[in-house]
């Protein structure tokens, strides 16, 4: 692949992925009235969330004992602290931890 | 002094996905070069494409001599979920969060960014923009070292590091799943849907960026039909 075609294909792959982003955020002006049309929308960002963490977060550490370890760290914290960076932190020490174990045994 | 306390409260909540992102596209940098890219151009498609899966199916589609169709198709399916989000947040953006803004802004839809925003009772531009500037320099400078230096931290660390990204999707389902039990529900559809496009038989070759907009997608219409919200909740 020379220079000329990787330009190409990054105006593509750049481009599409811009104007799929932008277009409707910027065209899209007014408030939504329909109550169908809201409550899909409200529900958008946890379904989209969801879909991608499970079940691709327990094969995300290369080890599903300690992704499941860091996981449930994430959950039980999250229940009482609602600090992204807390929860996300506290996560990692989770995984740590479970593979230094697991290296040890 | 207002403005400026708000784009860094912006900032703040971007750091975690900052982080998140390091080693993703970390990763990234290391798969690109591995493939015969040169590291300038794994770091020019990371500061001008942002996205994780799409930028992973592009590098292979580039392999490919002359798959500019392909390239568009794919990319169009893997990013069509970005579209949602954008109609989804552009009704919780303020009145000066318009026009030039929005066009200018856009770019930065990207999953987590939009989670993160749509906590927000009211996006404004320089929150928005507070908030992207983390995860953009993760992005970016994750890739650069990934292509420069390839695998020179401990595997243990970055392993650990990739579970951040998703404790960071939990901490924003949960907390809100306390106040909401229904919402428990529809988030349990996507979850077995995600799970049935994993692993059932031909259910698992459809591919991973598109398997996550078809979960969600009907998990949020069952959710909009069964469980509606009254305007002021949405």
């Amino acid at each position: 692949m020379d220079t000329k075609e990787f330009l190409i294909y990054l105006l593509i792959m750049a481009g599409s992925t811009y104007l799929v982003r932008a277009i409707p955020f910027a065209l899209m002006r007014k408030k939504l009235k329909n109550r169908f049309a809201i409550s899909f929308l409200y529900y958008i960002p946890y379904t989209v969330l969801a879909a991608m963490t499970f079940p691709a977060a327990l094969y995300a550490t290369g080890n599903v004992l300690s992704a499941s370890v860091g996981l449930a760290a994430a959950i039980v914290v999250s229940l009482k602290s609602k600090s992204l960076t807390i929860v996300a932190v506290t996560a990692c020490v989770g995984v740590l931890l479970t593979e230094c174990i697991i290296a040890f045994l | 002094m207002n403005a400026k306390r708000t784009y860094l409260r912006g900032v703040r909540a971007g750091v975690p996905i900052g982080l998140g992102y390091f080693p993703v596209s970390f990763s990234f940098g290391i798969m690109a070069v591995s493939m015969g890219l040169h590291f300038w151009q794994a770091l020019v498609i990371s500061m001008t494409t942002l996205t994780s899966a799409g930028q992973l199916s592009g590098i292979g589609t580039m392999m490919l001599p002359g798959a500019y169709a392909e390239m568009l198709i794919s990319q169009l399916t893997i990013n069509v979920r970005y579209s949602f989000m954008s109609v989804s947040l552009s009704q919780k953006t303020d009145e000066k969060f318009k026009g030039i803004f929005r066009w200018l802004l856009g770019f930065f839809m990207t999953d987590e960014i939009f989670a993160v925003a749509s906590t927000e009772k009211s996006v404004s531009r320089l929150y928005f923009l507070g908030l992207a500037t983390m995860p953009f320099f993760g992005w970016t400078f994750g890739t650069l070292l990934g292509a420069l230096l390839g695998n020179i931290l401990p595997e243990i660390i970055m392993n650990a590091l990739c579970i951040a990204i998703y404790a960071m999707f939990v901490a924003i389902i949960v907390p809100q799943t306390k106040i909401e039990k229904t919402l428990l529900v529809v988030v349990g559809i996507s979850v077995g849907l995600s799970v049935a496009f994993y692993y059932l038989p031909y259910l698992n070759k459809v591919s991973s960026g598109l398997a996550i907009s078809i979960c969600a997608i009907v998990s949020a219409v069952l959710g909009a039909i069964f469980f509606p919200k009254k305007e002021a909740e949405a």
